[in-house]
């Protein structure tokens, strides 16, 4: 089999280039969505029968919690891709993954928290769902550590693939923990194989930012991936025409 | 093998090996991940009666009681097959009604539990009131019809 | 609409507000630094092309 078509792909320059030209549609396209979908949860969607305007917060919260897993998931087979084939770009993209990823998994614990302490009655709890979205936040910050721990990328590139893989396994356990434990967290009112449990009015709205917050995720991931390209090709001719 | 089909198969090994052995601590530690009894575990005596245990479970339609006077409150918890009755003084969380979830800290003093926190738990669905009103019909029979919730 | 009631969020607007307040911190958060790791690396890749052309002549 031959591999030449992906390691085209993966050449920094044209990378480069593809990246700079998607950037800005994923951009207004995630500005639009974000602001429709905002609109459409704070205000045209009914309140719920049991947390009345409170369940509101659902909006910022769940798609946040998507995304924190979603990024991992792609930082952890950005790396894996890295490791098997050799691919700088893959290793490359992985560590743009990392700081989108913490700050998305930051959002889904504060939101979560401060939806918690009116409904619930806590600010926190040690559940297994709380506690392994807590470890997901110490795995992209252990793996930022790790890489900046290194002076030489190629060892901290291997190095830091090594613990997204092993980490990834967390994915999972945050998903079905709330089915597999008895947990304070309710499980899942969309991702699962049946109806949502959620009533279409109130579900469109958060379909939109789930999509609103995939694209500012590829927004940013192309300008953080730009930037690591650049960093890792030194005195490339076509870094003169780039720059 | 290629040293590219080493690596594909190191990467598959870490994953898999990291996963079995977590698979295992996770069913050795099944017990203190679970963050409540059932009204039907403390009956069975699997909770354990010198410290501190969560239980959790529905609140009996009819048996909520506030004590004249006071902030102190009981309740019964129900899983429609076994229940606790629980007193609780302090303030109760928004989504504490009688048919919902909840989860009390605290211990056993002979029959009855004596609650330090009350926390309420709040199921998957999510719907406007109109909707909920023209489901009640059925969630009410569906209630009745379970074994043990009368 | 009546707004004084829109901004009440049914007695949950402290809730609420700090909520999507905090995810929008968080996003600008993100913009800023994404753009502002790549237009870093893009000046200090300018400045090593400059260095090698000096030397070059």
């Amino acid at each position: 089999m031959s591999w030449t078509w992906f390691h085209k792909l993966a050449s920094p320059p044209h990378a480069y280039r593809i990246l700079g030209s998607m950037a800005p549609w994923f951009g207004w396209a995630s500005l639009a969505l974000i602001l429709l979908a905002t609109w459409w949860g704070l205000v045209k969607a009914p309140a719920d029968y049991q947390q009345g305007d409170g369940f509101r917060i659902l909006y910022v919260h769940a798609p946040s919690a998507w995304m924190s897993m979603f990024t991992y998931v792609v930082m952890a087979v950005a790396a894996g891709v890295g490791l098997v084939w050799r691919i700088k770009l893959a290793h490359a993209a992985a560590a743009a993954c990392a700081p989108i990823g913490a700050s998305f998994t930051f959002l889904a614990l504060a939101t979560g928290s401060i939806w918690g302490k009116p409904m619930w009655g806590t600010w926190w709890v040690w559940d297994a769902r709380l506690t392994s979205e807590l470890l997901l936040l110490f795995l992209y910050l252990g793996y930022m550590a790790l890489r900046a721990s290194f002076d030489d990328p190629q060892r901290a590139d291997r190095a830091s693939a090594v613990l997204a893989l092993v980490g990834v396994i967390n994915v999972p356990i945050i998903h079905y923990s709330v089915n597999w434990w008895s947990t304070l967290h309710q499980p899942a009112s969309v991702t699962k194989f049946d109806k949502p449990s959620i009533d279409l009015a109130m579900l469109i709205p958060l379909f939109l930012m789930i999509a609103g917050f995939q694209l500012y995720f590829g927004w940013a991931v192309s300008r953080r991936l730009r930037g690591e390209i650049l960093r890792r090709e030194r005195n490339a001719n076509w870094l003169k025409e780039a720059t | 093998m290629t040293p590219r089909q080493k690596r594909m198969v190191t990467v598959v090994a870490i994953v898999a090996g990291v996963g079995i052995a977590t698979a295992f601590a996770l069913k050795a530690f099944n017990q203190n991940l679970l963050y409540y009894y059932s009204p039907t575990q403390v009956h069975a005596g699997e909770a354990p009666a010198s410290r501190s245990i969560r239980v959790g479970g529905l609140v009996e339609n009819g048996s909520l009681a506030r004590k004249p006077g006071s902030m102190e409150v009981t309740f019964i918890l129900t899983d429609y097959a076994q229940k606790v009755p629980v007193s609780y003084t302090g303030v109760l969380p928004d989504l504490f009604r009688e048919g919902q979830g909840v989860i009390a800290r605290g211990r056993m003093d002979g029959n009855r539990f004596v609650a330090e926190e009350v926390l309420a738990k709040h199921d998957e669905n999510y719907m406007p009131p109109e909707v909920a009103d023209s489901l009640k019909p059925h969630l009410d029979a569906a209630n009745s019809a379970a074994p043990g919730s009368t | 609409m009546d707004l004084q009631k829109f901004f009440e969020m049914g007695g949950y607007a402290g809730y609420v507000w700090t909520s999507y307040g905090l995810t929008a911190l968080i996003l600008l958060w993100n913009w800023w630094a994404a753009r502002r790791s790549e237009a870093e690396a893009q000046t200090a890749a300018r400045r090593r092309n400059e260095l090698a052309l000096e030397r070059l002549s």
